[in-house]
């Protein structure tokens, strides 16, 4: 019987095709939304989520800001020393100092950047080794010229196939040993390419590239069981009686945690979420009454054949049945339709705005679902009146 | 003897309330036994229609005692009273009434639809009610394509599948010229020899003569009753 009552259904949808596509519009567009933003969503969150623990986990990144003075003062290995040695809960805490340079190699040339980091530097942000070794203890504090190689610099001017490792390259008017390469790494936290980078040692940039002790910014990597709070107020404190600030005067430095930059973009995506899903449920909303109009329409139509199916015997559920399957059907393929149109946005749109496509089964079987909820809900008042027909009025009905 | 397939006992019926009231049935009392065929006549408002939805279980009377099979119709609910018209009534309308782009064999299979039948059996039961009506050439055939005649026995057709013991007929050649509406009557006596038993309301004393019986109206009361006076004679046609 309900198999029946389908196949009618569909029938039913078949004959009014225009009227049935315009009607689930509403139901489509709804469904498309919700599916295409959960979707990008996921891939925006994914790609965030990858892009925070490649800043390390449990980092402070802390670097000087220009004060109303109009003036900057720098960080230098001091105070960083000071942070590792002076704060309960900090693990490790390195300074980083860059300068851009052209990389030379067998006529090749490459416009980079060169960054001078310490071992702790690449362990705090998780910057792996794949090829050769990492820096020696003696080559930092000595200030050698080795450097490890971003997977950019080397595919520009290394022969593909042949290992870098032992060559000797120039930077600038610097020459250096190629001592490693560096893992693939992707957009960096501020947007920059991390592959586009070589790494020597911190003392051999001051030294070589910078003419200063200075640094641009520093991480601090603390242990997760202590509160991000408390170290971060006790860092505060410790560099400004470093900085010699006053009571009222305001920090010429600046914190950032890197685990609540996550929480923002966690508590932004979860805000673009609800927002979209408040806009798709009026569109479902507004379908829904559609839907309900062209029931009411498709009952009056059809009066007389209500008053022929209940002269000859239909009970009052079963025509009930009729019309809501109708509805339900209607709203179900408006589903279906509205979650492969959401399925082909979020493909294209995650390629446009260079988001990972993360399927998720859930919000497809859950978005179909309620797009047939919808059929019950707006069709059941139509289908009610059908099933309410006087068969007497409903035969003579013209 | 068993007891009268049909019993009308006091049967009143009144539209409306108050001042506006009009009571259409005025305490009709009629038996009708198995294999009769009923022509119910009258003028325009005498309750002949009324009688006719009692009688069909679409309505229900006002007072009165309505016994179809023994069983006390007044005293059932709407689900009841289309169980019933399920299992034992068949209908023919002035309008045919079939449904609009269905098939000639899908019209004759709806009440099967709502007996839960399988499709097979659905479809033999419609061939052979069809078949009765001499229209399986036709079966695969939209109304729209049909004449009026040829709709009509679609609508006798559809009345007989579920072998009902009763077919109430309203006006069935009200619509249709003189020589399709003898067809239809023909179609009717022949289903009445074969044991069916048939209610008909029209107003073509015509139609009327191939009764066995006919139920005369007047006033919301049975004014005469003429049994098997006609059907002695024979046909008249």
């Amino acid at each position: 019987m309900l198999g029946t009552t389908i196949l009618l259904a569909l029938r039913e949808i078949r004959r009014h095709i225009l009227r049935s596509i315009l009607t689930t519009l509403g139901i489509i567009i709804g469904v498309a939304a919700v599916v295409t933003m959960v979707t990008l969503g996921n891939g925006v969150t994914a790609s965030v989520q990858e892009e925070i623990s490649s800043l390390g986990a449990s980092n402070f990144i802390v670097f000087p800001v220009r004060t109303d003075r109009g003036t900057i003062r720098p960080f230098d290995e001091d105070d960083v020393r000071a942070v590792e040695q002076q704060i309960a809960g900090v693990e490790l805490a390195a300074g980083n100092a860059g300068a851009t340079a052209t990389a030379f190699y067998n006529g090749q040339d490459w416009d980079t950047r060169v960054q001078g980091v310490n071992d702790a530097f690449l362990k705090a942000q998780s910057i792996d080794v794949t090829e050769g070794r990492p820096f020696t203890t003696e080559e930092e504090t000595a200030g050698k010229n080795v450097c490890l190689l971003g997977l950019k610099v080397r595919e520009a001017i290394f022969t593909p196939g042949t290992s870098p490792v032992g060559a000797r390259m120039r930077l600038g008017d610097v020459s250096c040993q190629v001592i490693g390469v560096i893992e693939e790494r992707g957009q960096g936290g501020g947007g920059a390419d991390e592959d586009d980078a070589v790494y020597m040692p911190l003392k051999t940039v001051q030294r070589r590239f910078k003419g200063s002790d200075n640094l641009d910014y520093f991480v601090v990597k603390y242990d997760a069981a202590y509160a991000a709070s408390v170290i971060q107020d006790s860092l505060v404190d410790l560099l400004r009686e470093r900085r010699l600030l006053q009571g009222a005067e305001p920090n010429d430095f600046n914190v950032i945690d890197t685990a609540q930059v996550n929480q923002a973009l966690g508590a932004a995506t979860g805000a673009l979420t609800a927002m979209v899903a408040v806009i798709a449920s009026i569109s479902l909303l507004v379908g829904g009454i559609g839907i309900m109009n062209i029931m009411l329409v498709s009952v009056t139509e059809r009066t007389r054949e209500i008053g022929i199916r209940l002269a000859i015997g239909a009970l009052a559920r079963e025509v009930r049945l009729q019309f809501l399957t109708e509805a339900v059907v209607l709203c179900a393929l408006g589903g279906l339709v509205g979650i492969a149109l959401g399925f082909l946005a979020s493909i294209g749109l995650a390629t446009l705005i260079d988001v990972p496509f993360v399927f998720d089964p859930a919000i497809n079987i859950i978005s179909f679902l309620f797009a047939a909820g919808m059929g019950i809900v707006f069709g059941y008042y139509p289908a009610r009146r059908a099933s309410q027909l006087d068969p007497i009025d409903a035969l003579r009905h013209e | 003897m068993a007891e009268p397939l049909i019993e009308l006992e006091g049967i009143t019926k009144t539209f409306g309330s108050g001042a506006a009231a009009f009571q259409a049935l005025k305490g009709v009392d009629l038996t009708i036994e198995r294999g009769e065929f009923v022509a119910i006549m009258g003028p325009s408002g005498s309750g002949k229609s009324t009688t006719m939805n009692i009688l069909g279980c679409l309505d229900v009377p006002t007072g009165g005692v309505f016994r179809f099979r023994g069983v006390e119709v007044q005293k059932l609910d709407r689900d009841q009273r289309s169980l019933l018209r399920r299992r034992y009534l068949g209908f023919v309308f002035q309008g045919f009434n079939l449904l609009a782009r269905t098939t000639a064999l899908e019209n004759v299979e709806l009440p099967l639809l709502y007996r839960g039948e399988s499709k097979v059996k659905r479809r033999e039961a419609a061939m052979r009610a069809l078949d009765q009506v001499g229209l399986v050439p036709w079966a695969d055939h939209t109304p729209a394509e049909l004449s009026g005649g040829q709709q009509q026995r679609v609508a006798i057709a559809r009345a007989l599948v579920t072998e009902p013991d009763v077919l109430l007929a309203d006006e069935p050649t009200g619509n249709l010229d003189s020589e399709r509406s003898i067809e239809i009557m023909e179609l009717l006596r022949r289903l009445n020899a074969e044991g069916i038993t048939i209610l008909m309301v029209t107003h073509e004393e015509d139609m009327a003569a191939y009764a066995k019986t006919i139920v005369r109206f007047r006033d919301g009361l049975v004014e005469r009753i003429e049994r098997g006076a006609l059907a002695a004679e024979g046909s008249p046609a």
